[in-house]
């Protein structure tokens, strides 16, 4: 795992000093927990390579390497549509967050112009709102520009983001202002010293980010459902959703290797990301 | 973030602009160019629909949306004296109860003790975190499979050591807090990441001090580690609160409100006004609801962060 140790004898952060029963103790809870946490998980993966006969029967651990759950579930349904479409969804999505809250932040931190408090306090009081109030006038908004069953339905009301732009907010905020004097003593044109000096100076913010948008995007499920009513850009979420309705009590195989099917990218991004998650989500929660 | 999308809200807006603009440049129309997809993009997805949201909420509707008729405060008269509808408002109180102090208590106590510099912290650190990559559908799934009653293992596991197996999505004085279950272990990712980062900035002069005094682990972790992470500890706490009020996958999942309605949660009601029976007007008033709840704990965290809670 990318987490970096100090290397000192001393604990950090939590402060224990390590006695013998500390240890056992700690090891054995967090054995535990990491047992109790991950076995939804891994019964799912296992029962997604087991015959339907033997999970009846109560085996629930695969024999042979048994592949037909996962030929059953992409032909039940057309999950292979429904991935395409989560991807373009996910990665324009999330395109589109990074981009715009990139800029209205540039714009809060380095352009001067009239009105800007108020307009930042109008942004950050959004976050007030939620979601789900607002599904409903939002169907109805998408549904007035004819984009239902459009990938712009799915992704359009969710590009701007506060946390987007309060975090990228706070991290321009420490660049350093000679920077600015020295672009404009050199002849930098506003949008050359965004491209050149800005965007550059917020990698670690725009990957937090990235990864997050992905998750959230990737994972969402009231507005794919009401956005959307057939396949054509349904994302595998609700693909998820269908095939439950209808197998979710009878074909366990299946219904697990969907699942599997489901989570396998965002597992990814949290194996590969979580240090960059948890930073990111610190320092949105701290300042 | 929905799974449940728990966007961090609620972060404290307060603090002051300080421009890295140029001394004396002339104020330009530029920063409205640079802020103009965003303020659109929330003008017609957020604003608009607040405000459209807030006065549907008055009138009588149509099944497509339309206003007909002002009605003053009736949609929400009907929805409060309407047994349903106040048993959805228990339902939710009694699943934000059964899932955050859970879901907190287990993520910080996790954190505590990831946070230390042992070998396999690593390995833990990614399961305890893997749950904030699965999806409420996956998750419902995931679950389904342990808790159905035919053959779900979580039963033949109880009948084995001779209990006797209970219904879990299908008996109603059981179904809420199964679902309350399913809620925790999603939850844990997210609360555990959030307050493993703070922990680890904690300073090691705090616990070097303590050690003097010689405190043991109960100590440290109510007199240095909590009160030192309490503005994260809020942050969790709210978003927490916030996403069980806006709970809806799980719930449409596995058991669409039953049985006998023991599990209608605020947003699966509201759901079902808005998409299933078009009572729009209703719907629109159980947004405003809802709106005025997350408002009200989100204002209580914002006081409470200023007054009260440690900053280092």
């Amino acid at each position: 795992m990318p987490f970096s140790k100090k290397s000192s004898g001393r604990v950090a952060g939590s402060g224990l000093r390590t006695s013998k029963s500390g240890l056992v103790a700690t090891y054995a809870v967090l054995t535990i927990a990491a047992v109790a946490i991950g076995f939804p998980i891994l019964f799912s993966i296992s029962l997604s390579f087991t015959p339907l006969e033997d999970i009846i029967n109560g085996v629930f651990i695969p024999t042979s390497l048994f592949l037909d759950n996962y030929v059953n579930a992409f032909e039940a349904q057309p999950f292979a549509q429904f991935i395409v479409n989560s991807v373009v969804v996910g990665v324009a999505g999330t395109a589109l967050q990074i981009l715009f809250s990139m800029l209205a932040a540039y714009a809060l931190v380095f352009i001067p112009f009239g009105g800007k408090r108020i307009i930042f306090l109008v942004i950050m009081a959004t976050m007030m709102i939620p979601a789900e109030v607002l599904v409903v006038t939002n169907f109805q908004t998408i549904r007035a520009m004819g984009l239902i069953d459009t990938y712009a339905g799915l992704i359009l009301p969710g590009v701007a983001t506060t946390f987007g732009i309060f975090l990228y907010r706070q991290n321009m905020m420490q660049i350093p202002s000679e920077l600015k004097e020295a672009a404009d003593v050199a002849g930098l044109s506003r949008f050359q010293f965004f491209v050149r000096v800005v965007v550059p100076m917020v990698m670690n913010t725009t990957v937090t980010l990235a990864i997050y948008f992905f998750l959230v995007t990737w994972n969402a499920y009231l507005w794919p459902l009401v956005s959307t009513t057939n396949n054509t850009a349904r994302t595998v979420q609700i693909g998820l959703r269908t095939l439950n309705s209808s197998e979710g009590l009878s074909d366990f195989g299946m219904m697990a290797a969907g699942a599997v099917i489901t989570s396998i990218p965002t597992l990814l991004l949290i194996f590969f990301g979580q240090k960059r998650l948890q930073e990111g989500m610190t320092k949105g929660a701290l300042k | 973030m929905s799974k449940h999308s728990v966007a961090p809200k609620a972060v404290p807006a307060a603090t002051a602009v300080p421009p890295r603009e140029a001394p004396g440049e002339r104020r330009t129309l530029a920063g409205w160019v640079y802020l103009l997809p965003s303020v659109a993009i929330f003008a017609i997805f957020v604003i608009y629909p607040f405000g459209r949201t807030i006065i549907t909420s008055l009138f009588a509707t149509t099944p497509a949306g339309g206003l007909t008729q002002f009605i003053g405060i009736d949609n929400f008269v009907t929805l409060l004296t309407d047994p349903l509808y106040t048993q959805a408002i228990v339902n939710t109180l009694v699943y934000v109860l059964l899932t955050v102090p859970a879901t907190i208590v287990i993520a910080l106590l996790l954190a505590v003790l990831t946070a230390q510099d042992l070998p396999g912290m690593g390995v833990f650190r990614t399961i305890f975190s893997a749950t904030m990559g699965i999806s409420v559908a996956a998750a419902a799934v995931f679950w389904n499979l342990l808790f159905n009653a035919n053959s779900g293992v979580l039963n033949r596991i109880i009948e084995f050591f001779g209990g006797e197996g209970v219904g879990w999505l299908i008996d109603q004085n059981v179904a809420l807090l199964s679902v309350s279950i399913i809620s925790i272990w999603m939850n844990i990712g997210m609360a555990y990441l959030i307050l493993l980062g703070a922990i680890k900035s904690i300073d090691d002069s705090y616990y070097e001090s303590v050690e003097i005094v010689g405190g043991g682990f109960w100590y440290r972790l109510r007199r240095v580690t909590v009160p030192l992470i309490s503005p994260s500890l809020f942050f969790v706490l709210t978003i927490t609160v916030i996403g069980a009020f806006q709970s809806f996958g799980l719930i449409d999942m596995l058991t669409q409100g039953g049985p006998n309605n023991a599990t209608v949660l605020l947003i699966y009601r509201l759901y079902r006004d808005a998409f299933v029976n078009f009572r729009i007007g209703s719907a629109s008033a159980q947004g405003v609801i809802l709106f005025a709840v997350i408002f009200v704990i989100s204002y209580i965290q914002t006081k409470l962060t200023e007054d009260k809670v440690t900053y280092q």
